[in-house]
């Protein structure tokens, strides 16, 4: 791979096809076992991180790499320091962040908390800290993930600015739009290798798509129209308080069967904070949820063994933390959740004869590899471990099924899979409430979206009248069919 | 209560404290790191005793001191190594170092003085003795019980506060060090070894827990009798807690704590009881009070005391 | 890291670093003068040479194994209960209240109240900070080795001041009477027609090994089993699944500190015959080192159990054959053993997995 100076050069790639190893090679964390580096010709050894920011590689995480109780000032110096004292170095940074402010249009106040900060400023800390270190090499590793459309377009901003003074920008992401949007070359891997590299503007997304995979991916869901039936679930007023703060603030909504309600948003707009609420595991301080008309307790929380056995399933935001026990065979994360269900369960016993059976239909019928129950299910890639999840809750036969990021971090071929599994589930009849910060996802799945913002519902609206554009307003508070900003309203 | 009493309670809580404060500001430094140290009270043990056992043998007592640390630090060496370099379970590592030490201090002394658990008593120039400060007796009462006639490491101790805080928030490794306790990604990507700053900081809690031993067997006593550090390392651990890893209030959780047990030998000797359940809840309370107290304030008056974020995980790069 | 075969990561690896422990433990010997290899053969004959020290090797063993359990039952909860010291010293109150008051009846009575009532009060003083950690957030680490102090005080004001008899100096109870002494192994030879030599075990050591499978099945047959280990692997999924962590906890504490406390009735009844100050003497942390070898199997907690049963019986044998080796030299082993075991492992697992893999790539050849 080849990156020309003062270019954006996009990568692309499945999960798993190496593109954070690669870029950690390149910053030092590993090390390559063959091959070299080179830096305006030159090679470079780089064992470490300092060795990396010495060749001038600034490396912007996915996961920020932030001291999170520390200052804006404090994150830029550490590791820059300059001698023993920290006085000195605090004055020269001050320095250096304002003229970089003033440069590239990064303010951020120095003597700010960082944990304080939104998620974007938290971002553009993580620049100024590649900034301060003089990095003429920047590579962002997914970073428009946790951002709202407009922030993200801000970064894009950002980047070109950067571009046009020279430095060199490596972005990586799996989102093929972006790649289109702002990208001058873009690399596909596939696999652990460098598949192909092309100037963007030869390329399309379907190609793109096709490059990554590997074959002709069908990006679209083929659905038919939905064919609503009784309302299944109702929410009224529901306001949710967390450590003081109001997390929900009084939404109100209904599903009926054989719908799918999509909720868009930003990560940490109040999503979470609703799935938890309707799966019984936090309490909510006001209002009501009713299913099939009976009321839910929502007033506390361990509810969720409650929740099972009134109908509902959910499949969780973070597998890896909520969903799946990760050192736990295949047999048992497959009835986890409904191990005391009667059916696996004889007295104080539980049957592990049943689970297993169990086990072996589930990853019969969801097309689970590899097809042993009793692997460990640390073993599994994502896709596989999301269709275990998926199974699991879809083989109890719920008349609602909450779903929420049910594609992060899971391969091409395995989204596919699942979002035709979401269809079949609504076409028979089945409730489904599908949480995801990937609008393509909510556009391509939902027969009606809500979008939340704040803690609010900022807009509902049926899939055929609205689109990307709509949407991303929506999800940054601003509804431009009613012409009203939503945070305005909380003044009243 | 009588005036002399409170200003002699006082001088010993001064005394009783010291040990507890250099044993929580060891803490503060290796937690602030991330590597949780349950395993003070066992490098307090061997220093205790290889304070008394080199004075005892050699003399001097700046001798033993020097030694005492360089066995407290060896004991802090191998739990850096099981906790850094071998990511292994700081709990575990913390609760076997104080077994080590109670066995290896028991043996030694068995091999070196025939003495199963003791080593023989040390006279006063083999000892940190009392320094009496200027106007030592002009000035009397207060001054003359409290601030003067401490030993050297009393006031070593008590200077070694201010000392922290200023590494802690006014220099380079200060700022490392805690970063490295709260994200130690993000240590390790602006190019700093997460292993040398950790090694560092378990270090310097062996050295200040060396000095706190040498204290407990060579100026509070005369010798090393077996366990005499009485859990005083776990006691230092919730001071730290409730001092929520911050230097000057654990100066004060730890003059709490002294206070408490300064209290308890005032009351020890001044108490008559005839009826034997009293009898028996004095001897109770006597003996177990510090760490009713310690129960007590780690279940409520902490309140919300957020340790480093990283302590107890031991550092592996994330992919 | 590379992976081991399963195998290897049960047996193997706590083997090694096993005999690691047992090889420096012999460079300590050596450094104080003796030999190793002498001392490990004393060692050998005092813990199984003859009948009635195999009956004392069995009867730490019993110990051991409840201690050891006791460590990891919580241990599958992610508990690290390192007050079983506490727990037992609490539950030997208890017992000696049953050896005291029923010493004129029969030890089919006291037996199932001995284990009963140890088991409670070993509950008892486990499930305050078991409490405290669920509700208040107080770290269970430390709450339960201060509980391990206030136990021993509570001993000594109780020892002093109520349980020692008048005039006596020895910080210890009357002796009970007959009917509060359980049956001796001998004794229990000799009802199926085995004449032995005296065995200083007791009936408890047939209710340990029944305690190691009851905790298996709890642990794999049932479905709290599933959810202990459920919550011990992930406590954040708990919740997800309808698993609610303060039970779990409270539960997992509550077994765990009856499992220390059935240490006391076979100490206290089965073989002192009267509360001794002291009595536990360490084996509520020797059931650390016990659990952590044995992987928190009840299996190999047994196998663990057996070691360190045989150690300290040898031990005390080798105090007295060979004097400089004192019988606290346990201590040092015990800890090394924790210490290779527990927190060190990766010095034989990472060698070990490069074993493996070279083998698997010249395989492959």
């Amino acid at each position: 791979m080849a990156v020309a100076r003062g270019t954006i050069h996009g990568i692309v790639g499945e999960n798993g096809a190496g593109k954070s190893t690669l870029m950690s090679i390149l910053y030092g964390f590993y090390q390559a076992d063959r091959g070299e580096i080179r830096i305006n010709g030159e090679r470079v050894a780089i064992r470490h991180s300092d060795d990396a920011i010495a060749a001038g590689i600034g490396m912007v995480h996915q996961h920020f790499m932030l001291v999170k109780p520390f200052t804006v000032l404090e994150n830029v110096i550490l590791g820059a320091e300059e001698g023993a004292s920290l006085q000195r170095s605090a004055a020269k940074a001050r320095g250096i962040l304002g003229e970089l402010a003033e440069t590239y249009g990064l303010e951020v106040d120095p003597d700010m908390v960082v944990g304080d900060l939104s998620v974007g400023l938290q971002q553009r800390v993580e620049i100024l800290k590649a900034l301060y270190r003089q990095a003429e090499i920047l590579i962002l590793d997914e970073p428009t993930g946790v951002l709202t459309p407009s922030e993200a377009d801000h970064l894009f901003r950002i980047l070109e600015s950067l571009k046009a003074q020279g430095k060199t920008i490596i972005f990586i992401t799996h989102k093929l739009r972006e790649i289109m949007s702002i990208t001058d070359t873009v690399s596909v891997m596939r696999r652990g290798a460098m598949t192909a590299t092309h100037p963007t503007s030869e390329m399309s997304v379907t190609r793109l798509a096709e490059l990554m995979v590997g074959r002709a991916v069908e990006l679209r869901v083929d659905k038919t129209p939905a064919r609503p039936g009784a309302e299944i679930l109702s929410v009224r007023d529901l306001t949710v308080a967390r450590n003081g703060t109001e997390r929900l603030k009084s939404i109100s909504f209904g599903i009926r069967a054989g719908e799918i309600l999509g909720v868009a948003g930003v990560a940490g707009n109040g999503q979470s904070e609703l799935l938890e609420v309707l799966w019984g595991t936090a309490a909510a301080t006001a209002g009501e949820v009713l299913l099939k008309g009976a009321p839910l307790d929502v007033s506390r929380g361990g509810r969720a063994a409650e929740r099972r056995r009134q109908g509902i399933g959910h499949v969780p935001e973070d597998r890896h933390r909520h969903g799946i026990i990760m050192p736990f065979g295949v047999w048992e994360n497959a009835s986890y959740g409904y191990h005391r269900s009667p059916s696996f369960t004889s007295g104080p016993f539980s049957l592990p004869g049943r689970m297993k059976d169990a086990a072996r239909e589930l990853i019969e019928t969801f097309d689970v590899r590899p097809d042993d129950p009793l692997l460990k299910t640390a073993n599994l890639s994502g896709g596989n471990q999301q269709k275990i999840v998926l199974g699991r809750e879809i083989r109890q036969n719920p008349d609602l099924l909450l779903i929420g990021q049910p594609t992060r971090g899971v391969d091409i071929g395995a989204i596919e899979y699942i979002h035709r599994e979401i269809v079949a589930l609504r076409d028979q009849g089945k409730a489904i409430l599908l949480v995801s910060v990937e609008l393509d996802e909510i556009l391509g799945l939902s027969d009606r979206v809500i979008v939340m913002f704040d803690g609010r519902i900022s807009g509902e609206r049926v899939i055929e009248e609205t689109d990307e554009n709509d949407l991303g307003m929506l999800m940054a508070g601003v509804d431009q069919r009613e012409g009203k900003n939503v945070t305005a309203s909380k003044m009243g | 209560m009588d005036f002399d009493i409170l200003i002699q309670i006082l001088g010993a809580t001064l005394r009783v404290a010291t040990p507890i404060l250099l044993a929580c500001l060891a803490g503060l430094y290796s937690e602030r790191s991330g590597i949780i140290d349950i395993g003070l009270d066992g490098k307090m043990l061997i220093a205790a005793f290889a304070s008394a056992a080199t004075a005892a043998v050699v003399g001097n007592v700046w001798v033993a001191l020097g030694v005492a640390v360089l066995a407290s630090s060896a004991l802090a060496l191998i739990q850096g190594l099981a906790a850094i370099t071998l990511r292994g379970n700081q709990l575990i590592s913390g609760a076997a170092i104080n077994m080590l030490a109670l066995g290896t201090a028991y043996l030694l002394s068995q091999t070196m003085f025939g003495t199963g658990g003791q080593t023989p008593g040390l006279g006063p120039d083999q000892r940190f003795m009392g320094i009496e400060l200027p106007f030592h007796d002009a000035l009397g009462g207060f001054y003359q019980q409290v601030v003067s006639g401490q030993s050297v490491i009393v006031y070593f101790a008590l200077a070694t506060v201010p000392l922290t805080w200023w590494v802690l928030y006014r220099t380079r490794f200060g700022l490392r060090l805690r970063a490295v306790g709260e994200a130690p990604n993000a240590v390790d990507s602006a190019g700093i070894s997460v292993a040398r700053l950790r090694y560092s900081a378990v270090l310097i809690a062996g050295a200040l827990c060396g000095v706190a031993g040498a204290y407990l067997a060579t100026a509070q006593a005369a010798a090393y009798t077996d366990g005499m550090t009485a859990n005083r390392g776990f006691i230092a651990l919730a001071a730290l807690i409730f001092a929520k890893w911050r230097p000057y209030p654990a100066l004060g959780a730890c003059l709490l704590f002294g206070f408490v047990e300064a209290v308890g030998y005032q009351v020890q000797g001044n108490l008559n009881v005839d009826s034997r359940v009293l009898a028996t809840l004095v001897d109770f309370l006597e003996s177990s009070l510090p760490y009713i107290l310690t129960v007590v304030i780690l279940a409520g008056f902490v309140g919300k005391a957020t340790p480093p974020a990283a302590g107890g995980v031991p550092y592996v790069k994330e992919r | 890291m590379s992976q081991l075969p399963k195998w290897a990561d049960s047996f193997l690896v706590p083997l090694l670093s096993v005999l690691l422990a047992l090889v420096v433990s012999g460079l300590v010997v050596l450094a104080i003068g003796e030999n190793p290899l002498t001392a490990v053969r004393v060692m050998i004959t005092g813990a199984f040479g003859s009948t009635y020290n195999l009956g004392f090797t069995l009867f730490y063993f019993t110990n051991f194994v409840f201690t050891g359990l006791a460590v990891a039952v919580a241990f599958h909860a992610a508990q690290f209960n390192i007050g079983g010291e506490g727990q037992a010293t609490f539950a030997g109150i208890g017992a000696a209240l049953i050896g005291l008051s029923l010493g004129e009846t029969h030890w089919l009575l006291v037996l199932p109240l001995g284990i009963l009532v140890a088991f409670l009060f070993g509950a008892a003083w486990a499930a305050v900070p078991a409490y405290l950690q669920v509700r208040r957030g107080s770290h269970i680490v430390i709450t339960t080795i201060m509980f391990n102090y206030i136990a021993a005080g509570l001993l000594v004001a109780l020892l002093g001041n109520f349980l020692k008899p008048a005039g006596s100096a020895a910080p210890q109870s009357r002796t009970f009477d007959e009917g509060a002494h359980l049956p001796r192994l001998d004794e229990v030879l000799g009802w199926i027609g085995i004449e032995a030599q005296r065995m200083e075990g007791n009936i408890m050591f047939f209710f340990a090994l029944a305690a190691c499978a009851v905790v298996w099945l709890l642990l794999w047959r049932t479905h709290l089993g599933f959810e202990i280990r459920a919550y011990g692997h992930n406590e954040k999924a708990a919740d997800y699944a309808g698993i609610s962590g303060f039970r779990i906890v409270m539960l997992v504490m509550l077994l765990s500190g009856g499992l220390a406390g059935l240490m006391a009735t076979n100490t206290v009844l089965g073989q002192q015959h009267s509360l001794v100050l002291g009595f536990v003497e360490g084996a509520g942390f020797t059931g650390i080192a016990v659990a952590l070898m044995g992987r928190s199997h009840p299996f190999g907690v047994a196998l663990a159990a057996l070691l360190f049963g045989a150690l300290y019986q040898g031990g005390a044998e080798l105090a007295f054959e060979m004097p400089a080796i004192p019988s606290k030299m346990i201590v040092i082993i015990q800890a090394l053993i924790i210490l290779f075991v527990g927190a060190m492992e990766n010095i034989v697992r990472i060698p070990l997995a490069r074993i493996f893999m070279f083998v698997q790539q010249s395989r492959k050849a």
